[in-house]
């Protein structure tokens, strides 16, 4: 927070003396603040009004648009952000299958985007395109990661897997698999569901019958609770597990007695207020949750929404770099921009600490915490 | 698979397919009716639960305040349509716009129902005189044009729907208490006690449809609407009586359905569409107008969506859809249909 008063400080002085003569900073925003996926996007879109109104000494706007978690209208917002608002960078989309579509336009407009989805599969392989794309949230693959090490420590031998039946069950999936495998953990079923299904009984049944010690729930948040009540439902014994996509309260409230004790990775704004001080990402943390719950009140604060705060320190820390080299609005400006984002180094963020590479557009570290459900509430579990 | 297995299959695909039977029967209803292919009925599902869960959350449910606003609105369209000097009948519009809505308020303002059925009673009055308030507004000014029209109208009607359903739900989904949390051992299969109050309730409102439809006054002037508009009216059935009656019908048979599914799965503001697609599927393959057709249909819905989620879950949507081709390919051979005459 120190941080962004400093640079507020300067900000103004700069922006006192200089800002007639350059152009404000347009900020493209996509997210998803209506259909499935708006329990990502409402709060990712709540956060931007917490984010520095100034940045270098220019003016930002910000120009959110919902694409009503609809890859089309996400590729349309893309195109008209980028078209009309004379956007220099696009923050979005909230999913990955939207992110993915929303490469092609920022590749061929040369703008850079910080995407808000989580598969790996948005930024590697590296290659001309992707290189305009970063990513602040967690790849699928640290997290699976995190998973697969917690259950080869908990002595499970066979696990099972039931996820969204779309590009993010399916991301999980791969990596869960990969990630197992190399630890000899066997996947005994593969099962998948859909965001609006109304019944699960089928895919719980065909996982008891498969004897697993551990099943992975890969689906995002209040339709992952289902699932896991139908397997409680049908006595379904062995360990539970979720992936991040469920780290809002509501999943707490939809999922009551039935999720206790589920194991899920979170980024380490999840449990902020518990972190220990050594933490690299506790300050930042912290101050995210504390200034969003004094905006939308007690409880109300979501991982999704850190990863815009991250997404809004990365570009922060480059924006100085690339305003030495060109004005915004201009496509030089944009290509600079991209440029010093690649370069940015040890930012911590609510999520963890971000440093940027021309091969890796995530560079995050210190960003998997692990989580148990207790008493209705995250515990953090070191 | 064992025999476990699909029974266990068979008693979710009975449930579900009791649910999507619901949805097909007010499809048809509303049809054969008004001519209108009611593409919201899945929102009602969606409403109901969701009111539902907002009283039991300890709050005043919103769906309270579109139902005063809707009848404000139909009180108005009324008292002008008298000024233009139209035959208003007051009976039934005092009955849907104020008597109704003032239960309901009463009910979830003042009494403020803490019991399960209690508050089902109260989600019920007030999603009921949705149905006939959304006719009187919407579909009444239409209620002589063509099948299509009034299709768009009903998909337009179900984007406002959705979209009113996030603006009072939020986008995460609720659960509401069982009704029934009794277990049954029959044999080495558990049935639960929720899963028999969705048959049992299907069951008791598709008789009770029976019954009306086959014994009341009302009940056979409907169908007389239903199978000549002309001639009934000439009879002497005033045919927006019809129209009002089927949506309540419908808007009640959503909200029951709502209120039954909420305890068994996490309901959003938009699951009411899958829902509602499904029990189309089921009407579709009663030809819009069998009722015992419509149900069999809907189990058969039901029934391949539990097996086919066991078998092949990445797929389960597309088999569903695609196995219901044959069943409208022998439907069209099998069924000589007329063409509506276009005036």
């Amino acid at each position: 927070m120190k941080r962004l008063a400093k640079l507020g400080f300067v900000t103004a002085v700069l922006a006192a003396t200089c800002s007639s003569v350059w152009a404000d900073i347009n900020v493209g925003v996509v997210v998803s603040t209506t259909g499935p996926a708006a329990s990502l996007g409402i709060p990712e879109k709540n956060t931007f009004a917490l984010l520095p109104t100034t940045m270098g000494g220019q003016k930002v706007n910000y120009i959110i648009l919902d694409d009503a978690s609809d890859t089309t209208a996400a590729v349309a917002n893309t195109r008209k952000l980028i078209s009309e608002s004379k956007a220099d960078v696009i923050i979005g989309s909230s999913t990955t299958p939207n992110s993915l579509a929303m490469i092609d336009v920022v590749a061929e407009n040369k703008t850079p985007m910080m995407t808000l989805g989580a598969s790996a599969r948005i930024i590697s392989p590296m290659d001309a395109k992707k290189a305009w794309v970063f990513k602040t949230p967690q790849n699928d693959a640290m997290m699976a990661g995190a998973i697969v090490d917690h259950m080869a420590k908990a002595g499970v031998k066979t696990a099972a897997y039931i996820g969204f039946n779309d590009a993010y069950g399916e991301g999980w999936l791969q990596e869960f698999k990969k990630a197992a495998e190399a630890k000899g953990i066997k996947l005994v079923a593969t099962e998948a569901f859909s965001r609006t299904d109304t019944s699960v009984t089928g895919q719980a049944l065909k996982i008891m019958a498969a004897k697993p010690d551990a099943v992975l729930v890969g689906g995002s948040g209040t339709p992952a609770a289902l699932p896991e009540k139908t397997l409680k439902e049908r006595g379904f014994k062995g360990k539970y597990y979720q992936t991040h996509g469920v780290a809002n309260a509501d999943f707490l409230r939809v999922g009551g007695k039935d999720v206790e004790g589920t194991m899920l990775p979170a980024g380490p704004v999840l449990v902020a207020h518990q972190l220990p001080d050594s933490h690299p990402a506790t300050k930042s943390a912290v101050a995210y949750v504390d200034a969003y719950e004094a905006k939308y009140g007690k409880g109300s604060a979501a991982t999704f929404g850190a990863h815009v705060w991250d997404s809004a320190l990365v570009l922060a820390a480059a924006v100085p770099e690339a305003l030495k080299k060109a004005q915004p609005g201009t496509e030089a400006f944009r290509v600079a921009l991209r440029d010093a984002m690649e370069n940015v180094k040890d930012i911590a963020g609510a999520h963890g600490v971000f440093t940027m590479t021309p091969t890796d557009h995530v560079g995050i570290q210190h960003g998997v915490v692990m989580v148990r459900i207790e008493n209705g509430t995250w515990k953090f579990t070191p | 698979m064992d025999l476990q297995i699909a029974l266990l299959l068979g008693q979710d695909g009975i449930v579900n397919g009791a649910i999507y039977g619901l949805m097909a029967v007010a499809l048809v209803l509303v049809f054969s009716i008004t001519r209108i292919i009611f593409i919201p009925q899945g929102e009602f599902v969606a409403f109901g639960a969701l009111t539902m869960a907002m009283m039991q959350g300890g709050k005043v449910p919103s769906t309270l305040w579109l139902l005063v606003v809707v009848a404000l609105l139909s009180l108005a369209v009324d008292l002008w349509r008298m000024s233009r000097g139209d035959l208003v009948n007051w009976g039934a519009s005092l009955l849907w716009s104020v008597a109704m809505p003032l239960v309901a308020a009463v009910l979830a303002l003042v009494i403020k129902p803490g019991a399960l059925l209690l508050q089902a009673l109260t989600t019920l009055c007030i999603i009921t005189p949705l149905g006939p308030l959304m006719y009187r507004l919407v579909y009444r000014p239409i209620a002589d044009a063509t099948v299509l029209l009034l299709l768009i109208v009903s998909v337009a009607m179900h984007g406002v729907m959705v979209g009113l359903g996030l603006l009072f739900f939020g986008a995460e989904g609720s659960r509401t208490p069982a009704f029934s949390e009794a277990q049954f051992q029959l044999g080495d299969m558990t049935i639960s006690g929720q899963s028999l109050v969705v048959i049992g309730v299907a069951l008791v409102l598709v008789g009770a449809l029976y019954a009306f439809f086959g014994g009341s006054m009302i009940g056979k002037a409907l169908r007389a609407t239903a199978i000549n508009r002309v001639g009934a009216r000439l009879m002497g059935v005033p045919t927006a009586l019809a129209g009002d009656t089927s949506f309540a019908l419908a808007a009640l048979i959503g909200a029951v359905s709502g209120l039954l599914i909420a305890p068994l799965t996490t309901v959003y503001y938009d699951t009411g569409f899958l829902i509602g697609l499904k029990g189309f599927v089921a009407a579709i393959i009663a030809g819009l107008a069998s009722y015992p057709i419509a149900l069999a249909g809907a189990l058969l819905v039901g029934l391949l969506e539990a097996f086919s989620s066991f078998w092949a879950s990445a797929y389960k949507e597309v088999l569903v859809f695609t196995l219901i081709i044959p069943v409208l390919w022998w439907r069209s051979r099998s069924s000589r249909h007329v063409e509506e005459d276009e005036e």
